[in-house]
Order: structure tokens, then sequence, then C-alpha cells
């Protein structure tokens, strides 16, 4: 039980700072993909926010035998590139590049009561269950 | 330095730490399109701390626009058509190639994983790729 609120705490932490750091406004994504026109930085913060706080202390905690209240690390296996890799990335950034939103701001936007992110939600639960069943 | 930068960088901090309270307390990635495939997999005893994340990133985009009022704003006047087959593109290759732009770019670059490096260069260079053919060359973004 006390897990599961820390979970509810840590979605709530990365929900808020979707919202915080404006990356549910697909315009920005779509700005900050749009190199040769106007460009819009802000995605650049948020990853640098973010990962200056993941790099230091994911090698720390990486260190230890197993998580504080779980009883292992459940890590991808898979450490070599691979041509699935490449190609799934490649359609994501297709559909991204398209709308402007990832599943996170996607998902976390639908709190907002706006209708694009129900459409993308749908369309994303679809994909992800079309190449479940035909990969 | 303009105010949406620092909320940005603020933004970014947040997701950071949520990562690491995943990792340090749960050792799971907090990659968001592995937890909603996780749960339309439904595998045995592995649903609840997944429903919990995304309850808890819904009530995130609550309190923050809400109660700290934040102002975002949304788009007004794109195509429902385009939405829906974005959405597919990015459910088909996020399943395909294991992961987004939390999992790869947030955690995986985290772990220094070769494979999450590779993917958020070639999802960002695909990105930018379609918004120059779709906002440049057909202007339709």
């Amino acid at each position: 039980m006390v897990n599961l609120v820390l979970i509810l705490l840590a979605g709530t932490l990365f929900g808020s700072g979707l919202v915080i750091s404006h990356m549910v406004e697909p315009q920005r994504i779509i700005g900050f993909l749009d190199i040769t026109g106007e460009w819009d930085p802000t995605l650049a913060f948020v990853m640098t926010g973010a990962l200056a706080v993941t790099l230091p202390t994911f090698r720390l905690i990486l260190r230890q035998t197993k998580p504080a209240l779980a009883s292992e690390f459940r890590l991808p296996t898979k450490t070599k590139p691979d041509p699935r890799l490449i190609i799934g990335a490649a359609i994501f950034g297709v559909g991204w590049g398209l709308a402007g939103y990832c599943p996170g701001p996607a998902l976390t936007a639908l709190s907002l009561g706006w209708q694009e992110p129900g459409w993308m939600v749908v369309g994303m639960l679809a994909g992800g269950w079309l190449a479940r069943r035909f990969t | 330095m303009n105010q949406i930068y620092i909320q940005a960088l603020t933004g970014g901090i947040l997701i950071g730490l949520s990562a690491v309270m995943m990792l340090w307390l749960h050792g799971r990635i907090a990659g968001i399109s592995g937890i909603v495939y996780g749960l339309l997999d439904h595998p045995k005893g592995d649903t609840a701390w997944r429903a919990t994340f995304l309850i808890g990133l819904l009530a995130g985009g609550v309190v923050v626009s809400q109660i700290i009022a934040v102002s975002v704003v949304p788009r007004e006047g794109f195509s429902n058509t385009l939405l829906l087959s974005a959405g597919l593109l990015v459910g088909i290759g996020t399943r395909v190639g294991g992961g987004c732009t939390s999992g790869h770019g947030v955690c995986g670059i985290a772990r220094l994983s070769k494979r999450s490096l590779l993917a958020t260069m070639v999802f960002m260079l695909s990105g930018i790729t379609t918004v120059f053919v779709g906002r440049h060359l057909l202007g339709v973004l």
C-alpha cells in the first residue's frame, strides 16, 4: 500500500512536470522539431532538467544490489541495437512530428479536458495493440 | 531567462525526480509507453502499479493546471484524422522500438544504454524530417 502511494506520487510528479514544462502543448514539440523554421528550444530545457537529475543518480542507484522497496531491478534485457529498435523509433518519430504528442504528454493532456489528446491516445492504444499482435 | 524556459527546466527536474523514485524505490523504468503496454498485455500481478502511476500522471495534470494554475494553451482546428493516424504511428513505433521519449530519452540515456541513445537520435531525426516535409514542403502542419 505504501508502495502504491509512492508510485502515485511519482506519477503525479511526472504529470506535473509535463504540464509545468508546457510539453502538453503540441505546437511546442513541432516547434522544437522545426529546426529550419522558428525553432522552439523548450523541449531541450526539459530534457536538460530531467537528465541533470537522472544521469548522476541512476549511476548511484544501479550500484545497489536491489531497489529500496522491491526485490529486483526490472530493466530492459537487450543491450545491442537491432533493426526493430531503429524501425520502431523511426515510425514513432513520424507520428510524433505529425501531431506533436508523445505518449506521456498525450495521456497527461487528457486531464486538461482537451479533445486532441483523446484522439491521439485512442490511436496510440490501437497502434500498440496492433504492433503486439502482428509483429 | 524567459519564464517558459524556467518552467521547462523545472518540469524536467520533476520528471527526472519521478524517474529516480521509480528506479530507486521500485526498480522500474519510468517509460510511459512501456507502462501503458504492460496494462494492455495485463500480466498477472503487474497491473496495479502501472494503473496507479498513470492515475498519478493525470492527477499531476489536474494539480498543475487547476491548482498551481500554470497556463497551457490547447491547439485549435487540428485534424482529428491526422491525430488518430499520428497516434497509431506513435503506438506502433513505441511498441516495436521498445520505448518513447521518457523510456529511451530520459531513463535510457541516464542508464548510458546504447540502444536508447540510438533510438532517441532516430526518433528525433525522424520527427525533424517529418516536420520539415509536413510544414515546409507540403505546408500542412
